[in-house]
């Protein structure tokens, strides 16, 4: 059975297409995260006489997690510049980084939905709260999918090597990276440091 | 174990165990049926498994046509029912059934027939129409379709397994909120939506970069087929709308199932906020649905007027802002919520608005017949049907969007007239006119134009007959969705002639159907040998009927709009074509693997049965690295093969 | 062919004049057409506009596509220019006449919007009359917190006098609609709507629920009366000597679901329970 490294004329358009169908379903996760923020700027006061983003956010904490997955997304982007050149052990050192600092990332968010929960903060006891772990949740999720592609991408990596394909997926897995970091940095303004004053 | 599932699921009223056990025994027959003929390979490996768009299409069809009957029976029976429970009867349906029958006759018809048939079209026309020989990405088309048939598969699954929402179609909380609403019907609403709405995202994303990144040499964005813009604009569409959707009953079924409070009413929930974002989806999804349906009239029109498409140029400019103002419109389904008279004013300003390029594209079908020469064929015939009423929906959208006169007809059978009137006259003409057209391209051979004719002449007058009673209804203070009324309203005489239009249209149905059975009987007189069997003007009639595996044997290179036509004149020397091996992408069954598991994974979470849930979105990952770790997902059609089957054209 | 074209034209036509002749003959019954109350005529009036203003557009289509198919049918062999497909002067006509009429719509939109905004007050030298509405599951509950009664499925009131309905809900979505005397406003929990109609002669008025509630949602109708001042006042006195009191164990109780309640009248209630009811839904101490 032949591969598909055998038909090298439509290798580079199969690339390119690629992206760009992966950078239109970017855009479709980012129209589903605006939904997520309008449902919580509507509902940003919605506290129902329990307690708001003053009482309950831990600015210094959140501060951390969102550096490292800042760093994180410096060690993406150093990962995704040695895919080109071809240079197989910085990838997959680059890559294992982002993924400690990244699954850091995810259970710090996990911890500090763990004490909101342990306090009775749920996302049962008022819209705004709904809307907070909702919003939160669903970018976490993300960050974990990506954990799972990480170590699915450099799994194949190691076995075949850079190759066309394996290189198209990690460029993706890289636009996915960034694209949850850049969600992130809008979080961090609009639910943390807006949420507190 | 089974989480809320127990046997009391099962148990229905006469009427619904009836309908559940037709499926079944439906089903039993087909089973037996491709047993007895030893059918079930061909199943699996020519269509199951198919990542070829034109097989996907048709499969599309064939689901899209079993929920139109089951949409058109649940609308015949609200029409007997209305009918029927007057004064001191109410009727024969309880209400909660009766509920029930309009939310899935809303939910079957959008979601199912007019998405689906849509997807069927721009499917199989799209990668033809711009000579290419596949879309960007097949296996994400075929996880496509799966997704949307395992969401009709829900549909159906209500039927026997508990019941079905009865909030209406796009399920306004607090009605649909879980206090209301405690059972799993809006539940299976929910995820039926959201699975088929998936699917229907990865089209609008694959179809884009099909559009926008596979059109043949010579084949500029100008100089593309009309209903290859009408498909681009909407793809845009559906890649900005569809994702409001996924969050919105992604947030009630977190309402639903965990608590939440985003649309509760109370705990600081807003429903109002829910209205908001359905209609911010909902709104552009009715532009889905209709604009491939301009661009398949765009299609025949100028074929059958034998004429050059009139203002090309102005028709791709009014589709587009078309597309663009439909997404600045939505609060024209709540003008009666009490957002101000300034806001109101806004959104009903911007939707008259959008009332300008649509008659643009009448006029320029219309000039498009002027100094033509036109033969009614039945495709034409659906034009100028859709023209009549249309316009008279157009007209009273327009009325409607004057927001003080909404507050009159707002929810009322006015209303309902209206969109039926565009949904019907538009959509659903439109896809019967092109499945008329493409027909030939997609079997081989032509359909009977002379039951096609009667088909036409029913569904009109039936279309009559049914709904501009309801208009009247309307104005007389009828609302809709009332499952009995009292005789002092004075409504039972329109109500009946309604019926009677409802039992037209059911011949028409019924014509449509022995069109097909006659047709298939005569096809071997009405075969297609030449591939272009009405003269028409863009690619797909350059290949035969039907196009072999690969599209084109040789991709095609144009130099105008109106691409084949320009080949078909030009006074240029045809030399040999020059084959090649043809790369083509293998067939795979993981797309239907993942939407039989999304179906598990969805009537997992309707029943509170987490261990199947679980294990679903397991398997469902599973079958993803599978497909990622499958090294040979690519095959060849040799040299060879290619003549042998290019020789064949036309023999029969 | 051409002889079933002509057949089927023959019959459209038919039918339409069949509708119109009847919409004209049987007009005096169709709520919408005929109001019976000042903001009902407004609305009506300016339907009525916006419809002539877009037969302005609606009747030449018509006109042309019968005319242009039949005239350009392919057997008539009439003028035939296969690639004309470009014209100036036609796409500025329709781009342009179309965007004049909807600015002159947009006009009479923006006019109206104002005007017949539900919450605006109708000026009146009347004293208005206010009538607290609570859609509940499934019934509307009417208070007059001037008058310290309160009703089920029924509401009086004196003709010519402007009635300012306050509108809650203490059940699903509802919309309080009354076709003969106005247009309708949703009734939503936690939330308080305006609507203000008037009566402008006496009649007895349909009024419904214009949203899906629920079960018992076909069953929410309600009589509105206008009658003269005095036997709205010999009303409200009758009313008042009705023995079932509407206070807030009473109120809990009607609350529970119940379809095709009859008409209910209580004399008196528990004071401010509009606001009551409306406060459950905004914060968490029950009073």
């Amino acid at each position: 059975m032949t591969q598909h490294e055998d038909f090298p004329d439509t290798h580079h358009e199969m690339t390119h297409n690629t992206f760009f169908g992966f950078w239109i379903y970017l855009m479709t996760d980012f129209i589903l995260f605006a939904t997520l923020f309008a449902s919580y700027a509507v509902l940003r006061d919605a506290t129902f006489g329990g307690p708001g983003g003053k009482e309950l956010f831990n600015l210094p904490a959140v501060l951390l997690e969102t550096l490292i997955l800042s760093t994180s997304g410096f060690t993406c982007g150093l990962a995704t510049l040695a895919i080109p050149v071809d240079n197989k052990k910085k990838v997959i050192a680059w890559y294992a980084v982002t993924f400690l600092l990244g699954l850091w990332f995810f259970l710090q968010v996990c911890t500090e939905f763990g004490h909101l929960i342990q306090d009775g903060n749920t996302w049962q006891k008022s819209a705004f709260l709904s809307a907070y772990f909702t919003l939160v949740g669903t970018h976490a999720l993300h960050i974990l999918l990506g954990l799972v592609f990480i170590v699915v991408f450099l799994i194949q990596v190691t076995r075949r090597g850079l190759i066309p394909v394996t290189k198209r997926r990690l460029t993706c897995l890289s636009m996915f990276w960034f694209f949850s970091y850049v969600v992130w940095i809008f979080m961090y303004a609009i639910v943390y440091l807006m949420g507190v004053t | 174990m089974f989480g809320r599932l127990t046997l009391n699921a099962f148990k229905h009223d006469l009427i619904e165990a009836s309908v559940g056990v037709s499926i079944l025994l439906a089903l039993i027959a087909i089973v037996f049926l491709l047993t007895y003929y030893k059918r079930w390979r061909w199943l699996w490996y020519d269509w199951l498994t198919s990542v070829d768009h034109k097989k996907i299409a048709q499969m599309y069809l064939i689901v899209s046509a079993a929920m139109l009957f089951k949409g058109v029976v649940d609308a015949g029976m609200m029409r007997a029912q209305q009918l029927l429970s007057v004064g001191e009867s109410f009727g024969y349906l309880s209400t909660p059934h009766y509920q029930q029958l309009f939310t899935a006759h809303g939910t079957t018809m959008i979601f199912f027939v007019a998405m689906g048939v849509i997807s069927a079209m721009i499917n199989y026309l799209v990668p033809l129409q711009i000579g290419a020989r596949d879309v960007a990405f097949p296996f994400l088309n075929s996880l496509s379709f799966w997704l949307f048939a395992s969401g009709n598969a829900l549909l159906i699954a209500s039927l026997m397994v508990g019941n079905f929402s009865g909030t209406g179609w796009v399920s306004y909380p607090p009605l649909s909120n879980l206090e209301y609403s405690p059972g799993v019907g809006v539940d299976y609403w929910i995820w039926s939506v959201q699975i088929s709405g998936a699917g229907t995202l990865l089209t609008g994303i694959n179809f884009l970069v099909t559009i926008l990144k596979m059109r043949c040499p010579g084949m500029t964005l100008m100089r593309m087929p009309m209903f290859v813009w009408a498909s681009l604009v909407t793809l845009v569409l559906v890649v900005f709308a569809f994702p409001i959707l996924t969050a919105t009953a992604g947030m009630l079924t977190l309402d639903r199932t965990i608590g939440t409070h985003f649309f509760t009413s109370g705990f600081g929930g807003n429903p109002m906020m829910y209205v908001n974002l359905i209609w911010a989806w909902g709104h552009p999804e009715v532009y889905i649905l209709i604009l491939p349906a301009f661009g398949i009239y765009s299609e025949i029109v100028p074929v059958f007027s034998q004429k050059k498409l009139f203002g090309y140029v102005s028709m791709v400019w009014a589709i587009v802002a078309i597309a663009f103002l439909a997404f600045l419109v939505w609060l024209h389904h709540f003008f009666t919520m009490g957002a101000g008279p300034n806001v109101n004013a806004f959104f009903g300003f911007m939707t008259m608005l959008i009332s300008v390029p649509t008659g643009v594209k009448i006029f320029n079908w219309l000039f498009t017949m002027f100094r033509g020469r036109i033969v009614f064929t039945t495709p034409m015939l659906w034009f100028l049907c859709f023209v009549v009423v249309f316009t008279i929906g157009g007209m009273d959208g327009v009325l409607m969007s004057v927001a003080p006169v909404d507050f009159q007809v707002h929810n009322s059978l006015f209303l309902i007239a209206h969109f039926h009137s565009v949904i019907i006259g538009g959509v659903l003409f439109g896809f019967f006119c092109g499945f008329t057209y493409w027909f030939p391209k997609i079997y081989g051979f032509k359909l009977n134009e002379k039951w096609g004719e009667y088909a036409v002449f029913c569904w009109f007058f039936g279309f009559l007959f049914a709904f501009i009673p309801l208009y009247v209804l309307g104005l007389m203070g009828a609302t809709r969705r009332l499952d009995h009324y009292d005789a002092s309203t004075g409504w039972f005489p329109l109500f009946a002639i309604a019926a009677f239009g409802f039992l037209v249209i059911c011949a028409g149905i019924g014509f449509q159907v022995l069109q097909l059975y006659i047709s298939f009987k005569e096809r071997a007189q009405n075969r297609d040998t030449t591939g272009d069997p009405w003269n028409g003007r863009t690619l797909e009639w350059s290949t035969a009927s039907p196009p072999p595996l690969y599209n084109f044997a040789v991709i095609p290179e144009v130099h105008d709009r109106d691409g084949f036509w320009a080949m078909k004149h030009s006074k240029t020397h045809k030399e040999k074509p020059k084959y090649e091996d043809i790369h083509m992408p293998k067939n795979t069954g993981q797309g239907f693997n993942i939407g039989v598991l999304s179906f598990f994974f969805g009537f997992a979470v309707i029943w509170y049965i987490w261990w199947l849930a679980l294990l679903s979105i397991i398997g469902i990952f599973a079958c993803l690295f599978y497909r990622l770790f499958d090294r040979h997902t690519e095959t060849y059609v040799s040299v060879e093969e290619v003549e042998r089957i290019e020789a064949q054209r036309g023999k029969v | 062919m051409n002889r079933r074209l002509k057949i089927a034209f023959f019959l459209l036509v038919l039918f339409g004049i069949a509708a119109i002749a009847l919409l004209f003959i049987f007009g005096d019954r169709i709520a919408v057409l005929n109001p019976q109350g000042m903001i009902g005529e407004k609305q009506r009036d300016l339907l009525f506009v916006a419809t002539i203003l877009m037969l302005i557009v609606v009747i030449p289509v018509f006109a042309l596509t019968f005319g242009i198919a039949w005239k350009y049918r392919a057997e008539k062999k009439s003028t035939y220019h296969p690639d004309w497909s470009h014209s100036f002067l036609a796409e500025a006509v329709w781009w342009g006449v179309p965007c004049l009429i909807i600015i002159v719509l947009g006009a009479y939109t923006w006019k109206g919007c104002h005007e017949l905004d539900p919450f605006k007050p109708i000026e009146s030298d009347r004293k208005p009359l206010t009538i607290q509405v609570v859609a509940l599951q499934w019934k509307w509950l009417f208070i007059y917190p001037e008058q310290n009664i309160a009703t089920v499925n029924f509401i009086q009131f004196p003709e010519q006098v402007p009635v300012n309905f306050e509108i809650t809900s203490d059940a699903p979505m509802n919309s309080f609609w009354i076709p003969q005397l106005g247009g309708q406003v949703y009734a939503m929990p936690g939330m308080r709507s305006k609507l203000h109609l008037v009566a402008n002669v006496p009649g007895d008025f349909r009024g419904a629920s214009a949203n899906i509630s629920g079960a018992g949602f076909s069953g929410m109708t309600f009589i509105a009366k206008a009658t003269s001042q005095e036997e709205f006042d010999q009303w409200v006195e009758s009313v008042k000597e009705s023995p079932s009191q509407l206070s807030k164990d009473e109120y809990i109780q009607l609350h529970k679901p119940s379809q095709y309640n009859p008409v209910a009248y209580y004399s008196s209630g528990e004071t401010n329970l509009f606001n009551w009811i409306m406060m459950k839904y905004m914060s968490p101490t029950t009073p």
